[in-house]
């Protein structure tokens, strides 16, 4: 618990720090100064704040999705970006922009969540097809089945000129937050919020389906939950600020290195870290070349397949 | 694969099935030519036969490339399901171009002379596969998904970096790039068939040398060895000869991922054994009735201008599900 809190105060200090960064001068002598209608205050409660609660928002968020994902799956190489997932949003998304750009941004974000539903549904339905013994063939799949949507949607896209909307989906990027803009991510609280009153039966559905009936639990509904979890938060990080690749994937991954697996206790763990892990990279993303801004995704996708890497050459692996 | 052949019958008067499968690809591939060459032409034909005629040498030799280097490189690494492309070359691909563009800007993109150009991008993306593949293939033994997942994660890696120099362009040079890098099989660059053929043959002169060292390879290393190949030397030479190849297709028409496996795959399970004297001939057939005779379709037929390459992405995708899938299923 004192690691858990000592944690949750490092966080913290990186939302302070994340809070202050920027090309505008806001200080606490600045704010003291301008006093309630200052310039600072405006630039504090209208952009800096509400970027550093999406950061917090989208990193916990995302990272409790690839937890869940990776509980349901029973494999620690999966999360939505390797599951065909956000792919199937950003299809979703995609389309309803074609059909129906008049929609408000809450109804085109429900259109993406169900699309990435039936994403996820169709792979899980291949795993269940075809039952694949080794632990990298899922991710394998997963990765391939998100390169065959994503080409469809390219396709479109590129047919109707919106490769640069799909660019701008596709790439996680939180310099356009401002308040107005960024509260459809609270629904990402609920779904953390969700996933930890549901964490035992997640843990359990995890053991298969047998066991879980054994149990006594419904099996559908928990498996349920969880692909819903998984795709409203895929599809609101998507929708409000663009995808953030390997954030589901590494950070659960490095939790279970340091503390284990008991999801009770790991999912505050991985809540906090994906939510410290999001905000490091947004302000190195935003120091390394001030005052221009480098998207989190570039940031998440170097840090990212580089701590992947580091995880699949890490043991040996056993004979297959 | 997982049912036998049935044995086969011989008769004075029958071909065997390779054979005949060559012959059927021969033929299907010289009416694709005919008809990519002449269908729809209008106007002086001495014009129309030297414009088509370099569009055709670039796709011939694209799908040459495309399938010889897969094949090899399939064999190298004794399996059915990598290829080149798969292990993150098209990334680094866009890498290089979208590099050039960042660091040089979009006037060198147009300024430089694009033969050196060329070299220059074949040269980089050798030397780096050179590296990737020594480091993956010679060293300890490793698992194929896990080699595929490393060389997925470092195409990540290499988008990622371009992504980033993509993002600080202007939209104007954006639009510059995104036209070079989409895969274009209607637009091959004509200044570059030249070298791209001095290129390809001097490989392929190297690659005939060693022809009967592939069916001995494709055993597998201990086998290999046994029968006195030199294994270590042979597998540097085929694979700096898959690395230069890989690089003259992808910098004719751009980043295909899937062709070379849709390729391949077709061929071998078209010929029906392994053995390279039947195979490698029916890839490159299959490569030019793929790309030559898709072009004509969607080209003349269907009026379409990017739509082949996109195609090929999609069939070969599914086509890397199935395999997989019915790899880990048996």
């Amino acid at each position: 618990m004192p690691a858990l809190i000592l944690a949750f105060v490092a966080t913290l200090i990186l939302g302070v720090v994340s809070v202050f960064v920027g090309v505008s001068d806001v200080s606490i002598a600045s704010l003291l100064a301008g006093g309630g209608g200052s310039r600072a205050m405006d630039v504090l409660l209208i952009s800096r704040i509400p970027r550093t609660l999406a950061l917090v928002l989208a990193g916990a968020s995302m990272a409790i999705a690839g937890l869940v994902m990776q509980m349901i799956v029973r494999n620690r190489f999966v999360e939505p970006s390797t599951t065909g997932t956000s792919e199937s949003a950003a299809l979703g998304f995609l389309v309803v922009t074609l059909l129906a750009p008049g929609w408000p941004l809450m109804a085109k974000m429900g259109v993406a969540a169900v699309f990435a539903l039936g994403g996820t549904a169709l792979f899980l339905r291949i795993l269940r097809v075809v039952p694949l013994r080794d632990v990298l063939m899922v991710p394998l799949v997963g990765i391939m089945l998100g390169g065959i949507i994503g080409a469809l949607t390219a396709f479109i896209a590129y047919r109707t000129n919106l490769m640069a909307s799909l660019l701008a989906w596709n790439m996680g990027d939180f310099s356009g937050v401002i308040r107005g803009r960024y509260e459809l991510l609270w629904i990402g609280l609920v779904c953390c919020i969700l996933a930890y009153i549901a964490a035992d039966r997640f843990t359990v559905a995890g053991m298969g389906k047998d066991f879980t009936t054994n149990l006594g639990l419904n099996y559908q509904r928990v498996m349920m939950l969880g692909l819903v979890i998984v795709s409203l938060v895929s599809a609101v990080v998507l929708v409000s600020v663009g995808s953030i690749p390997f954030l589901g994937l590494v950070v659960p991954n490095l939790v279970s290195l340091l503390i284990g697996d008991n999801m009770r206790r790991t999912v505050p763990w991985v809540a906090i870290g994906g939510a410290g892990m999001v905000l490091a990279c947004d302000i190195v993303g935003r120091l390394v070349r001030f005052p221009y801004e480098i998207p989190i995704a570039v940031v998440m996708g170097v840090v990212g397949s580089a701590i992947f890497l580091y995880l699949l050459l890490r043991t040996p692996r056993g004979a297959k | 694969m997982s049912e036998q052949a049935l044995p086969e019958i011989r008769s004075p008067f029958r071909l065997s099935r390779p054979a005949l499968v060559l012959i059927g690809l021969s033929v299907l591939a010289i009416i694709s030519i005919v008809l990519f060459m002449t269908l729809g032409a209008k106007g002086s034909w001495s014009f129309v036969l030297s414009f088509r005629g370099k569009k055709l040498l670039g796709l011939l030799l694209v799908a040459y490339s495309v399938a010889v280097s897969t094949i090899l490189f399939q064999t190298v690494t004794n399996n059915r399901i990598l290829t080149p492309s798969i292990m993150g070359f098209d990334a680094l691909y866009v890498l290089i171009k979208t590099g050039v563009v960042f660091f040089l800007g979009v006037g060198a993109l147009v300024a430089i002379d694009s033969q050196i150009q060329f070299l220059v991008e074949v040269l980089v993306m050798t030397a780096f596969s050179g590296i990737l593949f020594r480091w993956l293939f010679l060293g300890e033994e490793r698992s194929l998904h896990l080699l595929v997942l490393v060389g997925i994660i470092f195409g990540v890696l290499f988008r990622s970096l371009s992504q980033f120099m993509q993002r600080m362009l202007d939209p104007g040079a954006f639009n510059v790039l995104q036209d070079t890098l989409f895969a274009s099989f209607s637009t091959t660059d004509p200044t570059l068939l030249g070298i791209s053929c001095i290129i390809v043959a001097a490989v392929s002169a190297v690659g005939l040398r060693m022809m009967h060292t592939y069916d001995v390879l494709s055993l597998g290393r201990a086998q290999a060895i046994n029968l006195g190949v030199d294994y270590k030397r042979t597998v540097v030479i085929i694979l700096s000869m898959v690395a230069v190849l890989v690089s003259v297709s992808t910098a004719l028409v751009g980043p295909v991922t899937f062709f070379g496996l849709l390729v391949a795959t077709l061929a071998h399970s078209l010929v029906g054994n392994s053995k390279h004297r039947y195979v490698l001939p029916a890839a490159i057939l299959l490569g030019i009735v793929a790309l030559v005779g898709g072009q004509t379709l969607l080209e003349r037929v269907f009026a379409f201008d990017t739509a082949l390459s996109i195609i090929i992405e999609f069939l070969g995708g599914i086509v890397f599900i199935a395999l997989v899938l019915r790899r880990s299923a048996r």
